[in-house]
């Protein structure tokens, strides 16, 4: 069964037609990449998946339930976390600080005026986990709004983690990266697709990126999809490579 | 210079406080002024729980302060002469006033919540104000004094030994700051500071954003309600002016002169405020411009209030 099925999902701002009846469905384990060029609805499409703001027509289902007008907050609660193509993070809170909230709030400790000692053990132990992954930790405390912009990626995609996702979205993930934090970022989501089996949906304008970390390819254009299908597929696909890939060779 | 660490900054806070009655006099104040500064340090710490750690300014907070004025004034005129119990009925009055209009203003942000604070005030200061028969109209609630504390054993004299009630005062203080501080370290407070720092990723870790500002707004009204039943017990009166919107900006001038940003700032800033209205009134009439002279110099070179200043300087 999919993990997240899109039925003809269309979202209008006034009389633009942004994602226009876009269908999509992702098998849980696998990474799906979305690209398009500029204005495609990409990032439309990610906020109606994630909840920032429900689609005019269409259905969204979530591991077989239907989220359609489910707020933003419930779907993080049901396994979905994202991060955005400008980075969310608290910049004036500490990496180890912007991670504790993550963990506490998957730990469903939003709500709670103490800390038992255990509990605070299991979360530092989890932060600790995720500083090594994202290979934070000796920046651990330092203010993420100090750190180069590469590290402050790496803390969001951190932080989304820590909510234990069944399904992560990554608007962008390399946006205004060098190479060497393309590639460390490139090796990080491989690691969690490969050795984690995390559902993965991300959305990159960078090729060797696509091609080298996707399972699936769903190719928008003015909204609507022009082809999907692996990596190879889309590479030979003649509207493709006529509407996008043949602009960018 | 060295870093003076947190905890010692606390500790020479509380000596000051605890021992402020015995020196007040000796720098040209008097007990009621100490307890003033103890009474509104309160209130620009309440507003403060929502300014500064949650990052959602009310000019509103005086309608709490005044409805914990006048709830605890009328309990005693009308109702009980009991003290502990006119601070009851003003809490729960001021804090039930904040969980319905807060359920109202929870979605709105930034100069939006803050004109609807102001306009809710104002709704209950013309309240007080029209309400001749039963709120003593622009006269205020007069005619009754704060009770004496029975404790059982023991009567302590609130009303004839200022220095008594300075310390009921404090002790009031100390439980509601200290509530305040355990729940800024909490899980749930830190999930206000991540509103503060970034209301899109606050959301998207899956926190509900309104209800947890609705949270912190009933909170810190709460708290601003029991310095409004303890300002109208520390002037056996209360009148109109208590929640009036100038009264709600004082507050905000209180949090931002001292530091909006640390958990003492507010005290510090109100500490400024009182110390600074009461000598600069006994010379002229117009002691406000000289406040708001200062204000905006603060404001100007000091963003983070004095405190900040302090801080930078490794002092604190």
């Amino acid at each position: 069964m999919s993990l997240l099925v899109v039925e003809n999902a269309t979202r209008r701002f006034g009389s633009l037609v942004a994602v226009d009846a876009v269908s999509m469905s992702v098998a849980p384990g696998e990474l799906r990449a979305i690209i398009g060029p500029n204005g495609a609805g990409k990032t439309t499409f990610f906020n109606l998946i994630s909840g920032f703001f429900p689609p005019t027509s269409g259905r969204i289902l979530f591991s077989g339930a239907d989220i359609t007008r489910l707020s933003a907050e419930r779907r993080v609660g049901m396994g979905m976390a994202r991060t955005f193509q400008i980075t969310e993070i608290f910049p004036e809170l500490t990496v180890r600080e912007n991670l504790r909230i993550a963990v506490e709030v998957a730990t469903g400790l939003r709500r709670s005026p103490w800390l038992r000692r255990r509990a605070n053990a299991q979360i530092r132990e989890r932060i600790e986990v995720l500083l090594d992954m994202g290979g934070l930790t000796p920046k651990a405390d330092r203010l993420v709004g100090e750190l180069p912009h590469g590290d402050q990626r790496t803390a969001e995609i951190m932080m989304a983690l820590a909510l234990k996702p069944r399904l992560l979205l990554l608007d962008e993930p390399t946006a205004g990266m060098g190479d060497q934090e393309t590639h460390d970022i490139t090796q990080l989501i491989r690691r969690l697709h490969r050795d984690q089996q995390l559902t993965i949906v991300l959305i990159e304008h960078d090729m060797r990126v696509v091609f080298h970390l996707a399972d699936r390819i769903t190719v928008l254009a003015e909204g609507a999809v022009l082809g999907e299908g692996t990596p190879n597929e889309i590479a030979r696909d003649e509207r493709v490579q006529a509407a996008y890939l043949g602009k960018a060779a | 210079m060295k870093r003076v660490p947190a905890v010692a900054w606390t500790g020479v806070i509380w000596l000051l406080l605890l021992t402020m009655p015995y020196w007040m006099n000796a720098v040209g104040g008097y007990t009621e002024l100490a307890t003033r500064v103890l009474v509104l340090g309160l209130a620009a710490m309440s507003l403060n729980f929502l300014l500064g750690f949650t990052g959602v300014l009310s000019f509103g907070h005086a309608a709490y302060f005044g409805l914990g004025a006048y709830g605890a004034a009328m309990t005693i005129k009308y109702l009980v002469p009991s003290t502990p119990l006119a601070i009851l009925v003003g809490v729960a009055t001021g804090t039930l006033a904040a969980m319905v209009i807060g359920a109202v203003i929870a979605r709105l942000r930034g100069v939006y919540f803050a004109m609807v604070t102001i306009a809710f005030g104002q709704v209950f200061y013309f309240i007080a104000f029209r309400w001749n028969s039963v709120t003593g109209g622009d006269d205020g609630v007069t005619g009754w004094k704060r009770q004496a504390l029975d404790l059982g054993l023991a009567k302590i004299d609130l009303l004839g030994n200022d220095k008594a009630f300075y310390y009921f005062v404090l002790a009031c203080f100390a439980i509601a700051v200290t509530l305040m501080w355990l729940l800024l370290r909490s899980p749930f407070g830190r999930t206000l500071l991540a509103i503060r720092e970034n209301e899109r990723r606050a959301r998207f870790l899956g926190v509900p954003v309104e209800r947890h500002i609705w949270l912190s707004f009933v909170i810190s009204c709460c708290f601003v309600s029991l310095a409004g039943t303890l300002y109208a017990l520390l002037s056996n009166f209360t009148d109109p002016r208590a929640l009036r919107w100038d009264q709600s900006g004082n507050f905000v001038i209180m949090a931002v002169l001292g530091g909006m940003r640390s958990f003492w700032g507010p005290l510090i800033g109100a500490a400024i405020f009182v110390v600074l209205q009461d000598y600069v009134s006994s010379h002229t009439e117009n002691w406000m411009s000289f406040i708001g002279l200062f204000f905006v110099l603060v404001v100007l070179f000091f963003p983070r209030g004095v405190l900040g200043i302090l801080r930078r300087r490794g002092m604190a």
